[in-house]
């Protein structure tokens, strides 16, 4: 293998990667309120249609960027509306959302399809986008690339080291303790909801942005799901997300390479080999029972209805 | 109370069909089954500009409706025979999974003609009919053998049936008569609509040294990647120019148009039989869109030659000497292979890198 093919893999595997790392670590975040999303697909899909729809009509990628991000968070604002306010059931309300966002991205996509779009600016570094080998891997990537990354470590200060992180991880530990201390879960929850909501969005703006800029109907294929199982995998802990995202890039990058030099195994099982692979090592750093049940947010998924 | 609703509403149906099945009477009603959504600019956009075709050409005459994502199951059933209570008189059925869906209905409504796409089974009132999509692949083939410096050719290839192992094999046939050291690089992504995998299916083909990609995936995202990296690609099922101009040279195009009129207007008349159509170039079902400018004059006078000589049947897509991928002989000199080889094709032949997977 040359350098310069294991640089394009690299390379293949980040933007593999962070649709599923921006999606899944808004998710997490809104896991560890308490809240259980399963929205995140149709999440992605209205972020990835109004971010398509709103840079091709304004012709600036920020807008569309801008746009997608309030895309997500509206839809994230419904949900919290109906399961956190009305305290409809969690994980009905997810799943009506992902198909909510099917239909609603196709009707808002119809004028879209079939109109191209120049790709997302790249924010090359002067200098350093042309070494060798770092230059492509490092320093040649969309601005999301980075924002995604710059996320994990933010996400992760956020939950362990600030007071309003412990907070929002008390509220969904135990609303109730949360609540009698005088905290505002309702409050809480709604904000961490539209976190994921807007992190969804961005996720899917990244699809159809920067990895194949266009809108076709349903182009997240499943990518909200898998978000969503690597939230679970990587037991609430944002760097294991980011392990779990660019493993599961990676794998599936290196799949189709391995078809492209015609080696001899079936492409079905390549084509599972990421799942697999993800599973595996996500439950092998996390194989500690104690562990996983510390880190699960116990009121995950729960309702919460403050006692009069 | 709720009896009374019931009763109301049951009233309603009926009375909705009545009208329905007066309407009929004078206007046939033609229905359209689609696999995808009629916006995926690939196969169902398609079928549906057929149907709008069929619209165009009897104004007043024929009324059409179409259902889309339909999904390939006990739903198709469902779907069919809802169009076939309605008053439909002519049912396309767009997908091959729409097959035993369609025969069964056909079955309970006798009087209603059913068309199916891409199917084998034919009774006195279902007919099927398909594209003979090799010979767009044969030209291509052709153009690509001359454009490819690297002698590499990326191939995206969905879902391993014998109409897509064909199309590669023809493909790589024609390729090497141009270009005898090329090598075909296929990658299955197993879909035939995820724009994500495409295109990074599409990618790894590229960063392994080709500077051609085929596609048999419904999505643009395979051409969008070429014009990102300054090679070239071929489009499939629509014309897909406008996502890579620079990179896209043509593309074969399904148009199913002049069948859709032609079946309609035997319905009409009355004259309409069962049957089984395979048509290529000659009919119109296989077209080819512009040619990129990019292509020298003298490559596309030989595309166009070779386009021309398979209508007039001078020319075979799949003509010997074949060998498969072993370097056995399994067509020889000057022989051409019979359409029921075509259609169960499950080998690739010498110059195809890649595992059919079984």
């Amino acid at each position: 293998m040359s350098v310069d093919l294991i640089a394009a893999v690299i390379t293949a595997m980040t933007l593999a990667a962070t649709p599923l790392l921006l999606a899944a670590i808004g998710e997490l975040v809104t896991e560890k309120a308490g809240v259980l999303n399963l929205g995140a697909e149709g999440m992605m899909l209205i972020g990835a249609v109004v971010g398509f729809g709103a840079a091709s009509l304004s012709g600036s990628a920020a807008v569309g960027i801008a746009a997608a991000l309030l895309a997500g968070m509206a839809m994230a604002l419904l949900f919290a509306l109906l399961a956190l306010t009305l305290l409809a059931n969690q994980v009905a309300t997810g799943l009506a959302l992902t198909i909510l966002g099917v239909g609603l991205s196709a009707l808002i996509g119809k004028p879209f399809v079939g109109t191209p779009l120049p790709r997302l600016p790249q924010l090359n570094v002067p200098g350093l986008s042309d070494l060798p080998f770092f230059g492509p891997v490092f320093f040649a990537h969309d601005f999301l690339v980075y924002a995604s990354i710059a996320a994990v470590f933010g996400v992760h200060w956020f939950l362990e080291k600030s007071r309003w992180g412990l907070v929002l991880r008390a509220v969904g530990e135990s609303h109730d303790s949360a609540h009698a201390i005088g905290y505002p879960v309702i409050a809480i929850r709604y904000a961490a909801t539209i976190f994921g909501g807007a992190f969804a969005g961005l996720g899917g703006a990244f699809l159809s942005l920067a990895y194949t800029p266009m809108w076709a109907e349903n182009m997240t294929a499943g990518r909200g799901w898998i978000a969503l199982a690597l939230v679970v995998f990587a037991t609430w802990r944002p760097f294991r997300a980011l392990a779990g995202a660019y493993i599961f890039g990676g794998v599936t990058i290196a799949q189709l390479h391995l078809q492209g030099h015609g080696f001899d195994v079936p492409s079905q099982f390549l084509s599972m080999l990421p799942y697999l692979a993800t599973i595996l090592v996500l439950a092998l750093i996390s194989r500690d029972a104690t562990r996983i049940r510390l880190n699960t947010p116990a009121c995950l998924g729960l309702p919460f209805k403050p006692a009069q | 109370m709720l009896k009374t609703l019931v009763k109301l509403a049951s009233a309603a149906v009926a009375t909705a069909l009545v009208a329905s099945t007066a309407l009929a009477q004078d206007k046939l009603k033609v229905g359209f089954v689609y696999v995808g959504p009629v916006s995926d600019h690939g196969w169902t956009y398609e079928h549906d500009l057929g149907r709008k075709a069929i619209e165009k050409a009897f104004p007043g005459r024929v009324e059409t409706s179409f259902v889309e994502n339909v999904p390939e199951g006990a739903d198709a059933e469902r779907v069919i025979a809802q169009l076939a209570q309605t008053g439909h008189g002519l049912i396309f059925t767009t997908s091959f999974g729409f097959m035993n869906p369609t025969l069964k209905v056909a079955e309970r409504f006798p009087r209603v003609k059913f068309e199916h796409a891409t199917g084998y089974k034919q009774t006195p009132n279902v007919a099927t009919y398909a594209a003979r999509f090799y010979e767009g692949r044969h030209v291509i083939g052709l153009i690509a053998g001359k454009m490819t410096k690297t002698g590499i050719v990326g191939y995206v290839a969905s879902i391993p049936i014998p109409e897509v192992v064909s199309g590669v094999n023809a493909f790589t046939l024609a390729l090497r008569s141009q270009r005898p050291d090329a090598q075909v690089k296929v990658v299955w992504v197993n879909s035939w609509y995820d724009p994500g995998k495409e295109a990074a299916a599409a990618k790894a083909l590229l960063d392994q040294g080709a500077d051609v990609i085929v596609q048999h995936t419904d999505s643009p995202a395979p051409v969008q990647q070429a014009e990102q990296r300054g090679a070239y690609a071929f489009g499939q099922a629509s014309d897909m120019q406008r996502f890579g101009p620079k990179a896209h040279l043509t593309s074969i195009v399904d148009d199913w148009s002049g069948y859709y009129v032609a079946r309609t207007k035997a319905a009409l008349e009355k004259t309409w039989k069962s049957g089984d159509v395979w048509g290529g170039f000659d009919s119109g079902m296989v077209k080819l869109s512009s040619y990129n400018a990019a292509i020298p004059a003298d490559v596309v006078a030989m595309a166009e030659t070779a386009r021309k000589e398979i209508i007039e049947k001078k020319r075979h897509p799949f003509t010997g000497p074949m060998k498969d991928q072993s370097g056995k002989e399994v067509l020889a000199a000057g022989k051409r292979l019979e359409d029921k080889d075509i259609l169960t094709m499950n080998y690739f032949i010498e110059g195809v890198q890649g595992q059919i997977p079984k």
